[in-house]
């Protein structure tokens, strides 16, 4: 608080952010983002979606459906790690709608709101949270895919990209979160957004197995779907096996770019949004 | 920030309302509000659920803008200047904004550390807070399990981080049971001792009376009486002397029999034979004249006793109608929620 801001008769609308206010905005979400993460600590069944389900569903579809579908030139676990990792961060957003959804009870907002906070921190703090605990979850599906026998061919650069990819999208993904976590009534509302869409999402795609054995139309919904733009790109950043490479649709042949343009494409629809019904939600 | 740095180059009133005005759709939520709350003074804003407290509260604190009027805390304009206003405030709402997965220490520090105050600042007020609201024991335990009225401590103490000027608390000891209130009402009262302006809505006049400097009635989003509690319940009437007939055929008889001991005709509840008399100052006496008149009438009554005023002799006196005859679409919530039994007995 300065005295010149108290002598202004009249506050100048909404001041473009300083470089002094730019940093009092990353100060803010740093602080909500480690509010988040204590927050996340503290309930284990939510962490559980990033620790153990990672390694839980690595395993089990390693050895489960391994050894039933064939991959042309090349192992199940090595086609299937990609998928597992598209698997666990998309249904990991899940806990970003709940989480949206449970920070905004009426009261907390008014108490944000009457802080000299730059108030988006609040959606910005959760989504930065939640990109933290997403990379812990893609280094465990990483280890435990070490683990049982998956082997990426190239070099260090390409792996992490492909990782950092899949990161990208789930990001992107948690700003849709963000907006159902806004528009639900209550946090268990919002926990059904997991099995409409996530689990739809995640399983109509190649991730989990090729797509060239779907029946036509659901061919045409998996080879358009985000997933499998994202794992494709991982399978063909890490070397791995990559089926859809065989396929004519246009973001299985370009599968890095069409990754990046449905991430960047879901980022500017999806934030802005948010942003708009953060202001209807918190404003009467 | 201290109280000093906060209120220099402004000589007003820590709180100036004119004319304000807030309407939800068809619903006028405050109708032309006038208020004035001098710096260090605490200004008890008492009314039923849904006569615009809230609201008031809500455009003060810059979460909700007027309609017309204006509003001036510490000099600072709630709409022109909103940011400059949330320089200077607390609240504390009527739901508890507290993170309860958190623990006591950690929301209070994360609150330090949202008002812009260093590391070691976040961490010393938290400790200082939590020593002061009792809190110390279940400082390091997560929210959730504290009890409704540590959840209302902690829930202040948060609001008391940044030491604010003015301090705005919307009805503080609302679904609290008798012990918490009293714990609440000692822990307002040391905040006062402090400089610090507040303003509070209750809807308790005893509440009212026991934090408040002045007191303004509020219903259906207008002022429609305000002075010290002593002046209010000098209008009032002072104490209520009240009795149920239980022949209620009888209550014409019992009416008349009482009407010379209070100050007004007394009220009577037909459906359950309730009268209720306002007997100003006379204290027990009228209590012993009550008996004395009833007897002599030959009127049997039950349960007769003498009670302070509550919030809706208040209103009786002020609107001629009870503090619940409000319509219910002024109100978001349940009209009795939280209420505790002596306010709402008639």
């Amino acid at each position: 608080m300065t005295t010149a801001a108290a002598a202004l008769p009249v506050a100048v609308a909404r001041p473009r952010p300083s470089s002094a206010g730019m940093a009092r905005r990353v100060h803010d979400v740093w602080s909500m983002t480690r509010r988040s993460l204590v927050h996340i600590s503290r309930e284990p069944m939510q962490l559980s979606d990033v620790t153990l389900q990672p390694v839980l569903f690595t395993v089990l579809f390693v050895y489960i459906f391994g050894g039933g579908i064939p991959i042309p030139h090349g192992s199940y676990k090595d086609f299937v790690l990609a998928g597992m990792l598209a698997l666990n961060l998309v249904t990991s957003t899940m806990g970003t709608a709940v989480g949206v959804s449970t920070d905004l009870h009426e009261g907390m907002i008014d108490r944000i709101r009457s802080l000299p906070m730059w108030r988006a921190s609040v959606l910005v703090g959760r989504s930065v949270a939640d990109l933290i605990t997403s990379c812990l979850c893609a280094l465990i599906v990483g280890v435990t895919g070490l683990a049982v026998g998956w082997r990426p061919a190239a070099g260090l650069a390409p792996i992490v990209g492909g990782f950092a990819l899949v990161l990208l999208f789930t990001y992107a993904l948690s700003w849709i979160a963000t907006c159902v976590g806004l528009n639900s009534k209550s946090p268990e509302s919002a926990a059904s957004f997991g099995f409409i869409v996530l689990f739809p999402l995640a399983f109509i795609s190649n991730a989990m197995i090729p797509t060239q054995h779907m029946p036509g139309w659901l061919q045409a919904v998996a080879n358009w779907n985000p997933v499998s733009a994202v794992t494709a790109a991982a399978r063909h950043l890490w070397g791995n096996p990559n089926p859809s490479a065989a396929v004519h649709a246009w973001p299985m042949q370009h599968p890095v770019v069409a990754a990046v343009g449905w991430s960047l494409l879901i980022l500017a629809v999806a934030a802005p949004l948010a942003a708009r019904l953060f202001r209807r939600r918190t404003i009467e | 920030m201290t109280v000093r740095e906060a209120t220099r180059g402004w000589d007003g009133p820590a709180i100036l309302v004119e004319g304000l005005r807030k309407s939800f759709g068809e619903v006028q939520a405050l109708r032309g509000i006038d208020l004035e709350v001098a710096r260090g003074q605490v200004l008890g804003m008492l009314g039923p659920n849904g006569a615009g407290k809230t609201t008031a509260v809500k455009v003060l604190t810059t979460l909700l803008a007027p309609d017309a009027g204006r509003a001036l805390v510490e000099g600072r304009d709630v709409v022109h200047s909103a940011a400059a206003v949330r320089e200077i405030i607390g609240l504390a709402g009527q739901s508890a904004a507290i993170q309860e997965e958190l623990t006591g220490r950690e929301n209070l520090e994360i609150m330090g550390r949202l008002y812009h105050l260093t590391k070691g600042e976040s961490r010393h007020r938290a400790a200082q807070l939590l020593e002061r609201f009792d809190l110390e024991d279940a400082a390091d335990r997560p929210a959730k399990g504290y009890s409704g009225g540590m959840a209302r401590r902690l829930d202040l103490a948060a609001s008391l981080v940044a030491r604010p000027a003015v301090l705005f608390l919307d009805e503080p000891t609302t679904g609290l049971d008798p012990r918490s209130r009293m714990g609440m009402w000692e822990v307002i009262r040391e905040l006062v001792g402090e400089g610090a302006t507040l303003l509070l809505t209750t809807q308790y006049l005893e509440e009212a009376d026991e934090l408040a400097d002045q007191i303004v009635v509020i219903d259906h989003g207008e002022v429609i009486a305000a002075g010290t509690g002593e002046e209010l319940k000098n209008r009032i009437g002072g104490d209520v002397v009240e009795f149920v007939v239980a022949d209620r055929t009888h209550v014409d008889t019992a009416v008349a029999a009482v009407a010379t001991l209070g100050e007004g005709s007394p009220s009577v509840d037909r459906e359950t034979g309730q009268v209720s008399v306002r007997v100003g100052a006379a204290g027990s006496n009228a209590l012993v004249d009550a008996v004395r008149a009833l007897d002599a009438a030959g009127v049997r009554s039950e349960g007769l006793g003498i009670r302070r005023p509550s919030l809706d002799d208040v209103f009786l006196a002020l609107t001629g109608h009870g503090a619940d005859s409000a319509p219910e679409t002024r109100g978001r919530r349940g009209r009795r929620s939280g209420r505790p039994e002596h306010a709402g007995a008639r």
